[in-house]
């Protein structure tokens, strides 16, 4: 029973909605017009951004291309995914952390980047892990944002002794692997079936 | 916004929603079948790209007219949301990027793939952003956003809500969630909300009418407050 004037109640403010202790807000799915909030020009909102926020830095030199596609069960090709990019520069750093955005295409799903060749990082303890790209997929359909890396083959020496790789079951590492293709490099997502990506809890 | 270069918690899964959730139907053949293979975090995870300088537009935060001609608004109830980004220690979440999208009074998108039988509002495009103060407080103007019909399956209706993007000082704080309002019934019945197992995660996506904030012939204000993960405890009390 609310015993507070009504001068006192007219006037309230809202309590938090958080909870106690505090625990990380609950993700909700991106939804299907993910663009709208994204990637607005991309879908013809014009005239809110005058550029879409497609990455965190100009890059003077952006020699590789990724292109791919990502599929949902039964083999069909997803049309309505946005993914982020996160990866050192090429000499390792994330102070020039590279960071970009793009969705697959309406129509053909297929998506693309141009960067650099990410550098080799540590871990706090030293180890050397092999380069690699994070990449964050949201979508309608993902109620969370899914994390799984692009790795690259011509660093096999180093993904041998990875040791973050070495916590990946043999059988789905390659699942992770660029494939050359035309000068650039493909990477499909699975997001299930016999060829699943591998996606990652960190 | 500096790096916090810092180990983040685990995520706790128990407030998140589920992976599979069949009654949203999306999720069926889109939801990963293994484990997640759990990783240490890298520099890769404890760090973020850093938004804070960037140059937002002076309209960017304000949707009612950030799309309109000049001297023109969208249609609907005008409406502030506030709140404060934290991290789970309860730290200010400061420079924080947030873009938010939704639907327009009617419960109509501005996008090419929504069909529904509500008009578009020539005077609402639907998107925004904002940047968290050095506390970590956040604004942006709107106006409410219809609930709306979706295929799913049923007799299906999303509950009126705002999309939040944010980013932390960690990729691995990296947030896509949804905000719903205060006394809506769709909240209980929404196969997305209700894909959080969790009664009181739940609650934490429902903004609250806040009459201090409201502004007399003017605008209602909502607050949200939002919790992004870490840092690490053991981490955290070291420092």
């Amino acid at each position: 029973m609310d015993m507070d004037s009504l001068d006192i109640r007219r006037t309230r403010p809202a309590k938090s909605n958080l909870i106690t202790p505090l625990r990380e807000t609950a993700s909700q799915t991106a939804g299907p017009y993910v663009h709208i909030g994204c990637l607005p020009n991309s879908v013809g909102v014009k005239g809110i951004y005058s550029n879409d926020l497609i990455s965190n830095r100009l890059l003077a030199d952006a020699p590789i291309t990724i292109s791919g596609k990502v599929f949902e069960g039964e083999g069909i090709v997803c049309r309505d995914m946005m993914l982020e990019f996160w990866q050192a520069d090429e000499r390792g750093s994330y102070d020039n952390g590279i960071w970009q955005r793009t969705s697959t295409n309406l129509e053909t799903g297929l998506f693309s980047i141009k960067t650099q060749m990410p550098g080799k990082i540590s871990t706090a303890e030293g180890c050397v892990l092999a380069p690699f790209i994070s990449v964050w997929i949201t979508a309608r359909g993902l109620n969370l944002g899914i994390l799984t890396r692009i790795y690259f083959p011509e660093h096999e020496n180093v993904i041998t002794q990875d040791p973050h790789m070495a916590l990946v079951p043999e059988s789905r590492r390659s699942t992770l692997l660029a494939q050359p293709l035309d000068g650039g490099y493909r990477f499909d997502i699975h997001l299930q079936g016999a060829a699943e990506t591998v996606f990652f809890d960190v | 916004m500096e790096n916090s270069n810092q180990s983040i918690s685990k995520r706790n899964y128990a407030t998140q929603p589920k992976a599979n959730y069949p009654d949203y139907r999306s999720t069926v053949l889109r939801h990963q079948k293994h484990e997640l293979v759990v990783l240490p975090q890298s520099i890769a995870d404890m760090t973020s790209p850093v938004f804070g300088h960037m140059s937002l537009g002076d309209k960017d935060h304000d949707l009612i007219i950030n799309y309109a001609p000049t001297g023109k608004s969208a249609i609907g109830e005008r409406i502030s949301v506030f709140g404060k980004v934290l991290d789970e220690s309860g730290r200010p979440v400061s420079n924080a990027l947030i873009e938010v999208w939704q639907a327009n009074a009617g419960g109509r998108y501005r996008h090419k793939n929504d069909s529904y039988l509500a008009p578009l509002d020539p005077n609402f495009g639907g998107c925004g952003r904002c940047l968290t103060d050095s506390d970590g407080n956040y604004s942006f103007r709107t106006i409410k956003p219809g609930p709306y019909p979706w295929p799913n399956g049923g007799n299906d209706w999303r509950p009126a809500h705002i999309h939040f993007s944010i980013f932390g000082q960690a990729f691995a704080q990296r947030l896509i969630t949804q905000m719903y309002f205060e006394g809506d019934p769709h909240v209980e019945i929404c196969p997305i909300v209700q894909s959080i197992g969790d009664a009181r995660a739940i609650e934490q996506l429902v903004a609250r009418l806040d009459m201090a904030q409201s502004v007399p012939m003017d605008l209602r204000a909502y607050r949200f407050d939002i919790v992004l993960r870490g840092p690490n405890a053991t981490m955290f009390e070291n420092n």
